[in-house]
C-alpha cells in the first residue's frame, strides 16, 4: 500500500489522471485479487474449448491432407467410396445428401412436435401433470441414441412398414417422392429414428424458453377477450421465436452427427435419389462408422476428409443459427 | 350503499367505427377470494354503476387487487386461487355457463398496474390487437384505431408513427395505449389496476383526463393508492381493509365526497387522512 508523503502530494508510481479532453477517455479499474482469479478461471475454460475445437479441427485437416490432394474437387462431387481401390474413388456427395435428406426429416418432425409439446406443458397441462410430463420430456433425453436405435430397428420400423406401403402403393407412381422398390431401411424411417433422439432435448430447452414469456403480456392478451390460443401465437410464441430456433439448431446439430440410428437403420447405398422411402442411403457418420474397420490407408485419410466435411457443415449451421438467434433474441425489443 | 341513478340522458360516445352499449352495471355479491387455504378477501358486496367512476382504495394486501381481478375473471388465472359469492354484469352471472369466459373478458377490459402493451407489434397493431384476438373483423380497421387512440388520449403523440414498435413509448404513452387497446374492442366495463402507480405526474394526470372523458362511455373501476386520485376521478368510493392474520372486507362504501369528508368508520377518517396505509 502507497502511503502519501507529509505535504500530501500523490505518490510518485501512481499515474497523473488523464488530461480532460473532450473524447471518449479511457477506462481503467483496479481489480481485487479474488477478481482477477475468478477472471483467470473462466478465461482459461474458455480458452479450453477454443483449443480443442481447434485442434480437432488440425487433426482432422492433417489426417485428410492426402484423400483430399488425391480427390482435389470431386471429393465434393463424387458419390462412390472405394477410396482403396485402383484408382482411388471417392467423394462425400453420397454421404452428405443422405445426412442432409434425414437431417431434414428429423427437423420437419421435430420441431413441431417440440413446440407442440411444450406449449402443452406450458399453457394446457393440468397442473399435477406439468411436473411429471416436464421430467419425463427430461428423461428421454437421457435415454441413450442405442436405445432409440433398436426400438425403431424392432418396432417402429416393422410398425410402419404397412403404412409406407400404402404410401408407395398409392402415390409412388407419380409422386418421386414416395417412389421405392423396397421401404425400411431408407432415409426416411432413419430420420424418423433421429427425430425421436432429438424430440427431448429441443422440447426441453424450446419449453424452457417458452415458460419465460412475460405474465403480465399473456394477462393482457387474455384480458382483451383473447383464448389460450390467441395468447400463445399473440404473445408466448413472438417471444419465443429465438429459443425455439435455437433448441432447434441444437436438435440439428445432434440429428447431422446422429451415428447409430443412421448405421442401424440404413441399407447401406451411395447414391443421391429423391425417393426417400426408398431401401437404401448413406450419411457421413454412419459411412464413417461402417467403412472404418476395413479402410485402409487411403481409405482412412478419406473417412477423415468426410469428417471434416461433416465438422465444417455443423459449424457452419450453428454459426448462422447464432446469427438468426441474435437478430431474433427473445423479448429483445421489449 | 345508495348507488346513484342510472343516467339515460347523457349523450352517446363518439361511436362511428365503436358500436357498443354506454356501459354495463357490475356488481359484486358476497365476493370471498382464497390462495390455496388462505382466505384474502370475505364477504365483499359493491355495485358499480355505468356511467360511475368507482375507486377502491385501502392499504397494501387488503384484497382490492384481488376483487378486482375477480370482476373479469383474471383471479382463476391463479393455479391455486377460488373463489366464492358471484359477480354479475348486467344481471348475469359472469361466472355461470350463460357468458363465454372470453366474452366476459372482452365485455370487461382491464389497465394493469404495470403497462403491458406487446413490445413486438407497432402501435397500430397493439391497438387492434384484441381483434385479432377476438376474432372480430372490422370495416374500417384504421378508423377505429385512431377513434380508440383519441378515447385514450394519445392519437396527437403517436399519429405519425403508428408503424413503429410499442416498445418504444414512454410508460405514460405505453399505459394510454394499452386503454386504447381495451376500449378498442368495446368493453362495457374497464377495470384498472393502479394504472398510474408506475407514471410520472404528467402521464398520470392525462390518464386522470382520460377517465374522466371516458366515464360516460364505459363504466369503469379504478384501484388507487393515491387518494387524490381518488377524489379527483371517483364519484363512488370503497374503503378495503384487512385486519391482522385476518381477510380483507369493505369497511365503509357511498359517495366518494361523503366517503372523504364525513366518513362513518373510525377507521376510513384514519386511512383517508393518511393516518396509516
Amino acid at each position: 500500500m502507497q502511503t502519501t508523503d507529509p505535504q500530501g502530494s500523490v505518490p510518485s508510481d501512481v499515474p497523473e489522471p488523464p488530461p480532460h479532453a473532450d473524447e471518449p477517455r479511457k477506462l481503467e479499474a483496479r481489480l481485487t485479487d479474488a477478481d482477477r482469479v475468478y477472471r483467470a478461471v473462466v478465461s482459461s475454460g474458455a480458452a479450453a474449448t477454443l483449443l480443442l475445437i481447434t485442434l480437432i479441427g488440425v487433426f482432422l485437416l492433417i489426417g485428410a491432407w492426402p484423400a483430399l490432394k488425391e480427390a482435389g474437387f470431386s471429393f465434393l462431387t463424387e458419390k462412390v467410396w472405394t477410396p482403396d481401390g485402383q484408382p482411388p474413388r471417392f467423394g462425400v456427395a453420397a454421404m452428405m445428401f443422405g445426412t442432409f435428406v434425414s437431417a431434414v426429416v428429423a427437423m420437419a418432425i421435430t420441431v413441431p412436435v417440440a413446440v407442440c409439446t411444450s406449449l402443452f406443458i406450458n399453457e394446457y397441462a393440468p397442473r399435477a401433470v406439468r411436473r411429471s410430463l416436464t421430467s419425463l420430456v427430461d428423461l428421454m433425453a437421457a435415454i441413450p441414441s442405442l436405445i432409440f436405435a433398436i426400438w425403431g430397428l424392432f418396432f417402429l420400423v416393422p410398425a410402419l412398414a404397412p403404412i409406407e406401403d400404402w404410401v408407395v402403393a398409392q402415390f409412388g407412381g407419380w409422386l418421386p417422392l414416395a417412389e421405392a422398390s423396397a421401404t425400411g431401411g431408407s432415409l426416411f424411417n432413419a430420420g424418423l429414428i433421429v427425430a425421436c433422439m432429438t424430440i427431448p432435448i429441443t422440447t426441453s430447452i424450446i419449453r424452457e424458453v417458452l415458460a419465460q414469456a412475460p405474465r403480465h403480456e399473456c394477462e393482457g392478451a387474455l384480458a382483451l377477450g383473447g383464448t389460450r390460443w390467441g395468447m400463445i401465437t399473440s404473445v408466448v410464441l413472438p417471444f419465443g421465436k429465438g429459443g425455439i430456433i435455437g433448441g432447434s439448431m441444437l436438435g440439428l446439430g445432434r440429428a447431422l452427427g446422429e451415428t447409430l440410428a443412421a448405421t442401424l437403420i440404413l441399407s447401406i447405398a451411395f447414391e443421391i435419389k429423391p425417393r426417400i422411402l426408398e431401401n437404401g442411403g448413406i450419411t457421413v457418420a454412419s459411412g464413417i462408422a461402417i467403412e472404418f474397420r476395413d479402410a485402409k490407408e487411403m481409405g482412412l485419410s478419406a473417412l477423415m476428409a468426410a469428417g471434416l466435411a461433416l465438422f465444417i457443415v455443423t459449424f457452419a449451421i450453428n454459426f448462422l443459427a447464432a446469427m438468426v438467434v441474435s437478430r431474433s433474441r427473445s423479448g429483445a425489443s421489449t | 350503499m345508495t348507488a346513484p341513478e342510472l343516467d339515460h340522458t347523457r349523450p352517446m360516445a363518439p361511436q362511428e367505427a365503436v358500436p357498443g352499449p354506454m356501459g354495463g352495471v357490475l356488481e359484486g355479491v358476497d365476493v370471498s377470494c382464497w390462495f390455496g387455504s388462505r382466505k384474502v378477501l370475505e364477504g365483499v358486496n359493491i355495485k358499480m354503476d355505468a356511467g360511475v367512476v368507482t375507486a377502491l382504495i385501502g392499504p397494501s394486501g387488503c384484497g382490492k387487487s384481488t376483487f378486482l381481478r375477480t370482476l373479469n375473471r383474471m383471479h382463476e388465472l391463479v393455479p391455486i386461487a377460488t373463489l366464492a359469492g358471484s359477480v354479475l354484469l348486467d344481471g348475469h352471472d359472469i361466472y355461470g355457463v350463460g357468458l363465454r369466459l372470453t366474452e366476459v373478458r372482452r365485455r370487461i377490459g382491464m389497465v394493469f398496474q404495470k403497462p403491458n402493451p406487446f413490445p413486438a407489434m407497432t402501435i397500430a397493431d397493439n391497438v387492434a390487437a384484441g381483434l385479432k384476438l377476438t376474432g372480430k373483423k372490422v370495416a374500417d380497421r384504421d378508423g377505429l384505431i385512431e377513434a380508440s387512440l383519441r378515447r385514450a388520449g394519445l392519437w396527437n403523440e403517436v399519429r405519425n408513427r403508428l408503424d413503429a414498435p410499442a416498445g418504444g413509448l414512454s410508460g405514460g404513452q405505453q399505459q394510454r395505449l394499452c386503454i386504447a387497446r381495451s376500449l378498442a374492442v368495446s368493453p362495457d366495463v374497464l377495470l384498472m389496476d393502479e394504472p398510474c402507480s408506475a407514471l410520472d405526474p404528467t402521464s398520470t394526470r392525462r390518464i386522470e383526463e382520460t377517465i374522466l372523458e371516458l366515464k360516460d362511455q364505459v363504466t369503469i373501476v379504478i384501484v388507487t393508492h393515491n387518494m387524490q386520485q381518488a377524489q379527483r376521478v371517483s364519484q363512488h368510493c370503497a374503503f378495503f381493509l384487512a385486519a391482522e392474520n385476518e381477510p380483507g372486507r369493505v369497511i365503509e362504501q357511498g359517495p366518494t365526497d361523503r366517503l372523504f369528508s364525513d366518513p362513518n368508520d373510525p377507521r376510513t377518517a384514519d386511512y383517508v387522512n393518511g393516518r396509516f396505509g
